[in-house]
């Protein structure tokens, strides 16, 4: 039995276990690979996506759970050529090495300056702290989601 | 599968003689990419001898004259003037795709955006020994810019012939060559229309000075960074192919465990399943991740698995499993050690230990593989693609020329990605399967079934004079390894000895190898040595030092902290530390907080770094900040743990990484040195930052921290001696 899920606007039906994560929904059966699998453990924040505009671990999410819910992707948040701000504002910082956690950065970010357009640096901070960057880049990370929140103004 | 390596320097020089008794001259007419890069030139750089040259270890490679000469790199500038570089090296967060990119642009006078790099195909890339030991950016980025500056100047032949002009006057730039006399110009794509030219040339230092950079010099932003930030970026385990598979390996229940008993019939009820299994090897097949997932849960396996020591008796095992060194490059002795020691006038002898870390690559190892017929192809991320090839064709006993190896851009390796475990894996499950296979580590397979950075005991025993200077060194490290074991500071009688031992756990390379322990050792030995005269720690170190390079950066490290300006109090230290590795020269200041709850925070690091004439200061910053940040880790609380052939904290709720909140400010000053050779910088930044924190915590607390990770469970109480 088909279950519907809507991705960056798109509503697809999908076959698969309604137990099976979103994570794998996303990536296997949708070709969205932008959504990375780091640890599958809710523990590093690569899988991070919004569900109704608020930060989740797609690795830890139930496609059950999340249909009938919005879900957008890093795949989702560009307008065509138009990259969003906070992609922006990454692009700008270098902020990145390997870029394998950017997927999930940039999803958290954007659900923090979403939620809350002019952060501290110690809210920034607090929201942040399940992402694992292993290439160490967290002051571009921070100088690239303060930027971004300087544009809110 | 791989056997347990017995210490990274063993094992490096194992994959190293290997890979060396090979030869690895080809034809290029076998070649038969090279026709389809179709018209225009072609120029390759023909080496002495690319293995020797690639392996960073030139005092002990093999002898070159057995080995036939080499292609290392070829360049290719098509009809319309693009230009194709083809280069054995991996991007894995180095941001090399950039750096290169930069110096053929320098060289050849094309603008950075017509500059395409394919890396590391075993089928159409030149033979690499591997991306490790901070060589692309000496060797391979010196060799590019040899290949560019032979291009542009058999395009400038080209275009004297054309112009009917003394080529001599011709000036290249941005594509072009100009007569300045005429002002005709002429671009390398209508130089090079309906030409077939192969050019074999030998090696010759590059013609342009750092000082007259223009491309390579300055930042550039990473060049297809835009495909990162809206996820379009394919990394290994983003690849699809036709009818693939999804695939699984049931794990031992203990390291060295065999299988006593498989019952796989529940697994095989599963539709769409298949299970392999070769002799200890069992995975499983299935047409999706989740079911083969279930698949491989529905397994019953016995294992048997012989007892094995936990991490409680380590250091222990390490020194009482210890070979005496073997060879001259594990031992050095000048002047003698003991009777300096018997004169001292004041001198310590201390033990310091080095726990086991991981990689923890954000990307897990992972592979997809494919047979067409006898032919193998497998995409997978790691630092030595044709290493990997080699393990391929010894694991199935084919040719490897049968086998190519395709290494997409990783998420990053850190020294973690030399072997080829998950390609071997996925390899064998598509062969049984009969279509293509996905394999992806999962983060636990990571936390066991990778190698990690050696643990290592660090004994030192160390003299010094009245006059503040230092009169005798004695260094041993048990398993951790030798890079960066020596002393750059000038010590008359030395005794430093690098002593293998069996190590119970398997290990292997990690970003700046042992460099790390041996830094954490000295530095932190300086400075007890410093403490125990009544010396400035700054002072004392550039008592003993006549390094003008390694001077330099102590001196602009403490500069730019302000060193002296505050003096450390109970609440709040300064640390300093130095050192010098894989040509690069690294000074470290920590300051830290100790807050009334006792809890340890780095609220400050400065570091000063040099590494000769800088390719790209952007790029480069951004791998110093990186490594002071994955520094934090080692220092303070990274640790594996393990018991009877398990590890106990696979995973990242019980093996902490430093994450945002770890991150201190952070202060990088960069030395240019254009009168230097540029020399590789993705590692040896890491090596100050442990040391400088430990100094730094005992300026505040006069608590002495001996050992890696330092405070996993906190800071310590004093030592009533050390109180
Ligand atoms: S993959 Fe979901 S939190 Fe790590
Ligand atoms: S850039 Fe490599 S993990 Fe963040």
């Amino acid at each position: 039995m088909a279950i519907p899920l809507l991705v960056n606007g798109t509503e697809h039906r999908v076959d698969a276990p309604s137990g099976e994560a979103l994570l794998t929904v996303l990536r296997d059966r949708l070709g969205l690979t932008g959504t990375k699998y780091g640890c599958g453990e809710g523990q590093c924040g690569a899988c991070t996506v919004l569900l109704d505009g608020k930060p989740v671990r797609s690795c830890r999410l139930a496609l059950g759970t999340a249909s009938q819910k919005k879900i957008t992707t890093i795949e989702g948040l560009a307008q065509g050529e138009h990259l969003h701000p906070v992609q922006e504002t990454f692009l700008r910082a270098e902020a990145f090495q390997c870029a394998y956690c950017t997927s999930g950065m940039i999803m958290s970010a954007v659900a923090l300056l979403d939620k809350n357009p002019h952060p501290s640096s110690q809210e920034i901070i607090r929201h942040m702290d399940g992402n694992i960057c292993r290439c160490g880049t967290y002051p571009r990370i921070l100088a690239a989601i303060r930027d971004a929140a300087l544009r809110n103004r | 599968m791989e056997t347990i390596a017995n210490s990274v320097f063993d094992s490096e020089e194992q994959q190293h003689a290997a890979i060396q008794r090979l030869s690895y001259a080809f034809e290029l007419q076998r070649r038969d990419f090279l026709k389809a890069l179709g018209g225009g030139v072609l120029v390759c750089l023909a080496v002495k001898n690319a293995v020797t040259q690639e392996s960073g270890h030139t005092q002990h490679a093999a002898s070159d004259e057995d080995l036939p000469n080499s292609i290392a790199a070829w360049l290719h500038v098509s009809e319309d003037g693009t230009v194709t570089v083809f280069t054995g090296k991996v991007e894995i967060g180095q941001n090399i795709r950039t750096s290169l990119s930069q110096q053929v642009a320098e060289e050849l006078r094309v603008p950075l955006a017509s500059v395409q790099l394919t890396m590391a195909d075993t089928e159409l890339t030149p033979f690499d020994m591997g991306t490790f030991g901070s060589r692309t950016t000496p060797i391979m980025g010196r060799q590019l810019r040899t290949v560019a500056m032979a291009a542009r100047n058999l395009l400038i032949d080209m275009a004297a012939q054309q112009l009917h002009a003394d080529r001599n006057t011709l000036v290249a730039a941005d594509g072009k060559i100009r007569d300045p006399k005429s002002n005709h110009t002429i671009s390398y794509g209508e130089l090079t229309k309906g030409q077939q030219l192969t050019r074999v040339i030998g090696e010759d230092p590059p013609e342009t000075a750092a000082s007259d950079w223009h491309a390579a010099g300055a930042s550039a932003p990473k060049v297809d960074a835009r495909a990162f930030v809206t996820g379009q970026h394919k990394y290994t385990p983003d690849l699809v192919r036709p009818g693939m598979l999804y695939g699984k390996v049931l794990r031992p229940a203990a390291f060295h465990a065999s299988l006593g008993s498989l019952d796989s019939s529940e697994a095989e009820k599963i539709a769409g399943v298949k299970v392999v299994r070769d002799g200890e090897f069992v995975g499983v097949v299935a047409p999706d991740e989740h079911t083969a997932t279930k698949a491989l849960q529905a397994l019953r396996a016995k294992w048997n698995s012989p007892p094995q020591i936990g991490d409680s008796q380590l250091f222990e095992h390490l020194k009482s499993k210890s070979e005496p060194s073997s060879g001259e490059h594990n031992l050095h002795v000048t002047g003698d050690v003991q009777k300096a020691m018997a004169a001292a006038h004041k001198a310590i002898t201390k033990s310091y230990t080095v726990a086991y870390i991981a990689h923890c690559p954000l990307e897990p190892r992972a592979a997809v593989a494919e047979w067409s017929g006898d032919k193998l192809t497998v995409w997978t991320g790691t630092q030595r693609p044709f290493g990997v090839q080699e393990e391929l064709a010894s694991a199935f006993r084919i040719p490897k020329e049968t086998i190519r190896v395709i290494v997409p851009d990783t998420g990053a390796a850190y020294g973690g990605k030399h072997m080829g475990d998950a390609a071997v894996e996925a390899a064998r499950l598509a062969k049984s399967a009969g279509k293509p296979v996905k394999l992806v580590w999962t983060r636990e397979e990571e936390f066991t079934w990778a190698y990690f950075r050696p643990a290592g005991v660090i004994e030192v025993n160390a003299a010094t004079g009245s006059d503040g200077k230092i009169t005798a060194w004695e260094f041993h490290n048990y398993n951790s390894g030798p890079a960066g074991i020596g002393t750059p500071y000038d010590i008359p009688n030395q005794h430093i000895q690098f002593h293998p031992a069996d190590s119970p756990l398997r290990q292997g390379s990690y970003r700046g190898l042992a460099a790390t322990a041996n830094h954490f050792v000295r530095e932190s030995a300086m400075d007890e040595l410093a403490h125990e005269a009544g010396v400035d720690p700054l002072e004392f170190r550039l008592r003993n030092l006549t390094d003008p390079r390694l001077r330099a950066v102590l001196e602009a490290a403490a500069k730019k902290l302000g060193w002296g300006k505050e003096k450390s109090s109970g609440s709040r230290g300064f640390g300093i530390a130095g050192g010098v590795e894989k040509g690069g020269y690294v000074a470290t200041c920590a300051e830290v907080e100790i807050s009334p709850s006792r809890e340890v925070r780095i609220t400050r690091v400065v570091e000063a770094f040099e590494c000769g004439a800088i390719v790209n200061p952007g790029g480069l910053r951004n791998q110093i900040e990186g490594s002071i940040v994955q520094a934090i880790g080692g220092a303070l609380f990274e640790a594996i743990r393990f018991d009877n052939g398990r590890i106990l904290n696979p995973h990242f709720a019980q093996y902490r990484v430093p994450r945002f909140s770890d991150t201190p400010e952070i202060e990088v000053e960069m030395l240019d040195r254009k009168d230097l050779p540029s020399a590789g910088a993705g590692e040896t930044p890491i090596v100050g930052l442990a040391p400088a924190v430990g100094n730094a915590i005992f300026a505040a607390t006069g608590i002495r921290l001996r050992s890696l990770p330092m405070i996993p469970e906190g800071l310590p109480q004093a030592h009533p001696a050390e109180a």
